[in-house]
């Protein structure tokens, strides 16, 4: 880089480096500013996408509310869109998808941190370094396949057991929705366990404490910000998934809370109606981006208490 | 940790047996908690392997969906997902790794950037549906693009864009504040210094998380059936404006079918998913493993 040597006076260029304020001739400042724009343009992409989501949803959701009342979409309770006695209660698809994800975490909350405890208290430092990279292969799984796992191994599987229980039904693709979030909570809940200071532990144990009592009452309170944090990010990554349930849990918006028949969930509505002709601007084409904001907005309170939490109520050492 | 029990038990050593032994059968708890997630995994390969190796040939490979699961094949799947990888690696690449950098290196600690942050981290959290609304909102219909690949892609770059920004932030960050305060003592400017001492540094890192985040978008479904990628086409793309297929949307079309010999194939489509899904990550690891040895500070 041939650079003219300062001189002093010139106006400086408004460049602050981390070292001070380097005085710099206005060509090279230049050249700093035609590289650094750009950079920052892609940055600013990424508040782009939001607002392109925000809008979206809103604009779409704006005209389904032009024709169908909030009250209805608030109070029915059937969900009947796509035929041609409407009722848009989304109390029908909500009640599906509460029940899929409280399944899961069901599933993946004792899973997911009695793992996380094992990993961080009890397993040895080999155990631990074998075993953690292969649960996160579980993590890594594409979702249609634990969609295939629900319908064709769990669901068989289940029907052996249980007589009563459909092809399609929420428990199986609750089971697999588990398993699939698992990963996610152990991970999570033993980054913040083994965050929790050496110190901490061997004041519990020059106290008498066995080592049960130390991880249940001494790391686990401590960890217990994290802990809560991963469970309400399992909890939104629930409520959003969509090939399992689309897969496992079936088609048929049913208002009920029973795991064995088939429902349908927000997200499976929208790949269903998807899947489907639906002619750009009709109202069916509406409903899903009506479905997709509610979404949309459970979520998003989810992830901003987990943000919240984490801040909030983070155990500061030293 | 073995407690000394005496010949005659008191009440206070039975008490403290009993304390170990609710231990013991605690750990066990939790190890099988780890049983069972290793399990799952290990039922669900053997699984998709029992079911779909025998279907899995090369006649499979090579041939276009069929109504007839013997005569059906993934090849317009296989190169639909490629299609989308280069398309969505394209788009996504420079920008996030842009914004990376940016976040990182230059607008570190500014208003804007810690709006741009926080923003990143909602965004990660968004359900992978609802990127399909928007790109279904805006790129298929606003821009007019309809269920073409380029509409796909584009929708899948904005879903991995989060994940690679958030990959580049931690690559970079592992570079030694040293090595950037030696390059500025000798005069370089902040775009040098982020040139050519920052970024080679941080490379491996930067690759292993793009890596990742594309294996992530070879994997998604949702997105592409929300924008209306078709579930059944029997010819190859010509160019990013053509309707495609890729690997997720054909399985996820066999599964959803009644009869037993899609059933089949849709594993054997499964097992080529994630051979495709395991060599990237393999890939990942052995960039990441290189630049640990490489590089020593």
């Amino acid at each position: 880089m041939a650079d003219k040597t300062m001189t002093i006076g010139q106006a400086p260029a408004r460049v602050a480096s981390r070292v001070g304020n380097l005085r710099q001739p206005a060509a090279r400042a230049w050249r700093e500013r035609l590289i650094e724009t750009p950079l920052m343009l892609a940055a600013i992409a990424s508040i782009f996408t939001t607002a392109g989501i925000v809008g979206v949803l809103m604009f779409e959701t704006y005209e389904f509310f032009q024709e169908v009342p909030f009250w209805r979409f608030a109070t029915d309770t059937q969900w009947t869109p796509l035929f041609s006695e409407k009722y848009f209660g989304i109390i029908v698809l909500l009640s599906a998808t509460f029940q899929t994800s409280v399944g899961a975490m069901l599933v993946a909350l004792p899973l997911g941190l009695l793992s996380a405890i094992y990993l961080s208290e009890y397993a040895s430092p080999t155990f631990r370094r074998t075993v953690k990279p292969i649960l996160e292969v579980l993590a890594g799984i594409p979702t249609v396949v634990y969609g295939y796992f629900a319908l064709l191994f769990i669901t068989p599987f289940l029907q052996q057991f249980i007589p009563g229980i459909a092809v399609f039904n929420g428990l199986s693709a609750s089971i697999v929705m588990g398993i699939m979030i698992l990963p996610l909570v152990s991970s999570m809940s033993e980054d913040a366990m083994t965050a929790v200071p050496r110190s901490l532990r061997e004041g519990g144990y020059a106290l008498g404490a066995t080592k049960f009592e130390v991880a249940t009452r001494i790391v686990t309170p401590a960890a217990f910000s994290g802990i809560v944090a991963a469970f309400i990010i399992a909890i939104s990554r629930a409520i959003g998934e969509t090939m399992i349930v689309a897969i496992a849990a079936g088609q048929s918006p049913t208002l009920t809370l029973s795991p064995l028949v088939p429902i349908e969930t927000m997200t499976a509505y929208i790949v269903q109606v998807s899947l489907g002709d639906t002619p750009y601007g009709s109202l069916e084409y509406r409903t899903i981006f009506a479905v997709g904001m509610t979404l949309f907005l459970m979520t998003l309170i989810l992830n901003i208490i987990s943000q919240w939490v984490l801040k909030k109520f983070r155990e500061e050492y030293e | 940790m073995s407690a000394a029990v005496p010949a005659v038990p008191t009440a206070e050593s039975a008490n403290r047996s009993r304390r170990y032994a609710f231990g013991r059968a605690f750990q066990a708890l939790c190890f099988i908690a780890v049983v069972v997630g290793l399990m799952s995994l290990a039922i669900l390969l053997v699984d998709v392997l029992s079911r779909g190796l025998a279907t899995l040939n090369w006649n499979f490979l090579t041939s276009f969906p069929s109504r007839f699961p013997a005569q059906a094949g993934i090849f317009a799947a296989i190169v639909g997902t490629l299609w989308l990888l280069v398309l969505t690696a394209a788009f996504a690449i420079p920008t996030g790794v842009a914004a990376g950098i940016w976040l990182e290196e230059i607008g570190t600690r500014g208003r804007l950037s810690r709006f741009i942050e926080v923003n990143i981290a909602n965004l990660a959290g968004v359900p992978s549906i609802i990127y399909g609304l928007l790109g279904l909102g805006l790129f298929v219909r606003g821009f007019g693009l309809g269920r073409s690949l380029l509409a796909g892609s584009l929708t899948m770059a904005l879903l991995v864009l989060p994940v690679i920004i958030i990959n580049t932030r931690e690559a970079l960050r592992a570079v030694p504040p040293s090595q950037r305060e030696a390059a500025f003592a000798l005069g370089a400017t902040r775009t040098q210094v982020i040139w050519n001492v920052i970024l080679p540094a941080a490379l491996p890192g930067i690759l292993t998380g793009i890596i990742l985040s594309l294996s992530r978008a070879i994997g998604e479904t949702a997105p592409l059936i929300t924008i209306g990628a078709l579930t059944f086409i029997a010819f190859l793309p010509d160019g990013p404006l053509d309707s495609f297929t890729v690997l997720p949307i054909q399985i996820f079309n066999w599964v959803s079918r009644p009869q037993a010999g899609f059933h089949a194939i849709a594993a054997s489509g499964i097992i080529v998913l994630l051979v495709i899904l395991l060599s990237m990550n393999v890939i990942a690891v052995i960039l990441r493993d290189r630049a640990r040895k490489k590089v020593q500070w």
